[in-house]
């Protein structure tokens, strides 16, 4: 039973990872809009240099 | 004399939107934020083009287009206008509608929102540690494994709930405050109970503590809470934008001069002078001067008015060809753009009427689940004097009963029907508008900009003869009038070009006049050119001493039209057709759509009246209607659509926006909605079977943490695949 000391506090750790990592796509708007995000990778714009 | 001239401050609903107006007004110094709805978009290559011409406008700081809602945001100098944005990207091929910020701000970048989704990954993470330990104690752990887990949950549970629970908190605090029960109540005391029983039970090293049902319940409603901030529309009212209309400048003339006056120092038998193209600022007279006035925006006329010495023209209405002075007959509050500005405001309080299904349910709901759970504490704690078994049952019966999957049962269904209805081209603004259209059962249509596109267009031009048409295009090109502008339009396009004519002269209120080859040449009235008026919509050309040509229009059906009414009539929904314009135009279009009741000459009152009535009779009407002649009666219907065309204040007042020209999808709304009411209730009866196994299990003191879970989980997770079954 004493394996669980590491794997608990291990298994909240790696949720805290995950938690961390939405709580940052929230922030930088990345739900604002999957559709069109997906489709802006296809295009050409900006491909030399970044948007000023 | 001014000031008595000034309307008093909130002496009556609109006139406190007047503060609005000038909020407005000063609003505009900023700079602006355009939002177009762009229905047509669909791929890469659409928003680099769309991206790419926005931002090569001069006046452009940026711009950026949402593939997911179909909309660009625009942020430009203050004097960029969204109608030229509109153009711009028309011009490109697709088509653009102006939206509202308002409909904007309630979706996009919206700090709530976010805020409740942040909420709502806090309580998933949470909820899904502690599940994960509790499942080790449902299969067995004991003693002091159990203890330490439940002591771990504890630690997760109380700074997650803590975070995570506050817009239950919050809500149910202030229904409390003002002494009233509503859906958090129960909520927050479930929530409250298990948090401090289950802390007790650890304590003491008891068997069953309740930290991943009170996780659970927060995650899950936090899920529906955010699925119904998402269709919730922020309200706005239409009256506030109608009163923008209103020309806040006039000009006056005093003993011949010219001064630039506010509309708000303007009194009863003031001189004022409106150039073409400007609207008049108040009611009046007409003294001097010939023109012809649009009147379509107040009464929904398709054909301009002519307006010569002696016609009374009102707030509003658009001064065509001609400068025109009038005396002023009622200013400010008197004025019949202003009582329309009432009128609104009268129909929109009346609006707040209709009880939302969930919060039927929940009035039932709340008081029941707390009569219950005192019951069944009382019982427990008289036939044991235990005050620790009474106080776990008491807890599980409120966690039990509590209303995760009715929290569901209509965000849900409403996200899955505004869902499906965007991508078919309709925008759902208010939260209960699905459940309101879903009992219509009678519609009312406007004509004009409603089911025909308010633009005549020219219907012989294959019979005209050659120089005729390019006489008539030569003479027409100039001119502001519709029918001219229509005629330039279908000449340009058949590929006929000007005929060369001299001294092309407009007479206001007439027509033009111009000399070719040493004749005159006429286009205008049928009284103007000698001709004799047809009873449809034309316009005449007479080249020196010949008879005159007709030029035949007809109003152009708005596409999907006899698609929507055809669908309608199918469902057996009683169709109306309520015009201000002229009883044969009115006729005509309800024979040819097959509508069989109309009524034409209805000035705005009337149309909320009809509606009234109709509403009073114990119909549930849907106005379809697009101009400030509608306004009223689309604030007093039951629910109402309007086109993307539409004036402001009618997209503000209706419940449903569409965003393209289409009409055809309002038949199919209707089915949508319908089956959407009809999920909503199977989920109310989903969870009503749930808590009827369930509860009894709890106030038997059967039920156990596991039970309580599985009561949840299932009932919520059933209730919202049923939700996404919605065609």
């Amino acid at each position: 039973m004493n394996i669980l000391s590491y794997l608990i506090p291990i298994s909240l750790i790696l949720g805290g990872i995950g938690l961390l990592a939405f709580v940052y796509t929230v922030r930088s708007n990345q739900y604002d809009d999957p559709e069109g995000d997906a489709r802006r990778i296809l295009s050409d714009d900006w491909d030399d240099r970044p948007k000023p | 004399m001014t000031a008595t001239m000034r309307p008093a401050p909130s002496a009556c609903p609109a006139c406190a939107a007047a503060p609005a107006a000038e909020a407005l007004a000063t609003r505009a110094l900023l700079p602006a934020q355009i939002a177009l709805s762009l229905p047509t978009i669909h791929c890469a290559a659409c928003i680099s083009k769309i991206e790419r011409a926005l931002s090569a406008h001069p006046q452009v700081t940026s711009a950026r287009v949402n593939l997911t809602l179909k909309r660009a945001s625009i942020d430009a100098a203050p004097e960029v206008t969204a109608e030229e944005m509109r153009a711009l990207v028309e011009g490109l091929g697709y088509e653009a509608h102006e939206l509202d910020a308002g409909t904007l701000n309630a979706t996009a970048n919206d700090r709530a929102g976010r805020d409740l989704l942040m909420r709502l990954a806090v309580s998933g993470f949470a909820s899904m540690n502690v599940m994960l330990l509790s499942v080790s104690v449902w299969s067995g752990a004991e003693d002091a494994t159990r203890d330490m887990f439940h002591w771990i949950s504890a630690a997760i549970a109380l700074p997650a709930i803590a975070f995570s629970g506050v817009p239950f908190f919050r809500n149910a605090w202030a229904a409390l405050r003002n002494r009233r029960l509503n859906m958090d109540v129960p909520i927050v005391l479930a929530i409250v109970l298990a948090i401090v029983t289950s802390l007790w039970e650890t304590m003491l090293s008891g068997h069953h503590a309740y930290f991943d049902a009170a996780m659970a319940l927060t995650f899950f409603l936090l899920a529906g809470r955010y699925l119904d901030h998402r269709t919730r529309a922020i309200a706005r009212s239409a009256a506030e934008e109608l009163t923008a209309l209103e020309v806040p400048r006039a000009i006056r003339l005093r003993d011949g001069a010219e001064e630039q006056v506010n509309v708000a120092q303007l009194a009863v038998g003031d001189l004022i002078l409106v150039r073409p193209g400007g609207r008049m600022p108040v009611d009046g007279v007409v003294v001097s001067g010939t023109s012809e006035i649009d009147r379509s925006l107040l009464t929904g006329e398709t054909l301009p008015v002519f307006a010569g010495e002696g016609q009374a023209v009102s707030a509003g209405e658009v001064n065509l060809t001609g400068p025109l002075t009038i005396r002023a007959t009622a200013v400010g509050a008197e004025t019949s753009l202003h009582r329309m500005v009432d009128l609104v405001a009268i129909a929109e309080s009346g609006r707040s009427r209709y009880t939302s299904l969930a919060d039927g349910a929940a009035k039932l709901y709340a008081p029941g689940v707390h009569i219950l759970a005192a019951l069944s504490f009382a019982g427990w704690y008289v036939f044991t004097w235990d005050m620790r078994t009474a106080l776990n049952i008491a807890a599980a019966v409120l966690i039990i009963t509590c209303p995760c999957a009715l929290g569901l049962a209509v965000p849900a269904v409403t996200t899955a029907a505004s869902g499906r209805l965007f991508r078919r081209g309709m925008l759902i603004k208010h939260e209960t508008a699905l459940e309101r259209l879903a009992q219509v059962d009678t519609v009312v249509f406007d004509k004009t900009g409603t089911l025909t596109t308010g633009t005549p267009h020219l219907t012989n031009l294959e019979g005209l003869p050659r120089h005729v048409v390019e006489l008539a295009l030569a003479l027409a090109q100039g001119s502001s009038h519709p029918l001219a502008q229509s005629i330039t339009r279908a000449a340009r396009e058949a590929g006929f070009a000007a005929a060369a004519v001299t001294d092309v002269t407009e007479v206001p209120g007439y027509g033009t006049r111009a000399m070719a080859g040493g004749q005159e040449v006429r286009l205008g009235r049928a009284s103007w050119t000698g001709a004799r008026a047809l009873s449809e919509t034309a316009a005449f050309l007479r080249l020196g001493d010949q008879p005159p040509v007709a030029f035949t229009f007809a109003d152009a059906l708005r596409p999907g039209a006899v698609e929507a009414v055809a669908g309608l009539t199918r469902q057996g929904k009683r169709l109306i057709l309520i015009s201000g314009d002229t009883p044969p135009a009115v006729e005509a279009l309800a024979t040819r759509l097959g509508i069989p009741q109309w009524m034409a000459e209805a000035l705005p009152a009337d149309k909320a009246a009809r509606v009234e009535a109709l509403t009073a009779e114990g119909a549930h009407v849907l106005m379809v209607g697009d101009g400030l002649n509608d306004t009223a009666a689309l604030a007093a219907a039951h629910v109402s659509i309007s086109p993307a065309t539409a004036l402001d204040a009618a997209r503000v007042a209706s419940d449903i926006v569409l965003l393209g020209n289409d009409l055809s999808p309002i038949a199919s709304a209707c089915d949508t909605a319908r089956s959407a009411t009809r999920r909503i209730r199977e989920n109310f009866q989903i969870a009503t079977v749930y808590n009827v196994i369930a509860v009894p299990l709890a106030v038997a003191g059967l039920a156990t943490p596991l039970i309580a879970a599985l009561a949840m989980s299932l009932s919520s997770i059933t209730v919202t695949l049923n939700a996404l079954r919605l065609r």
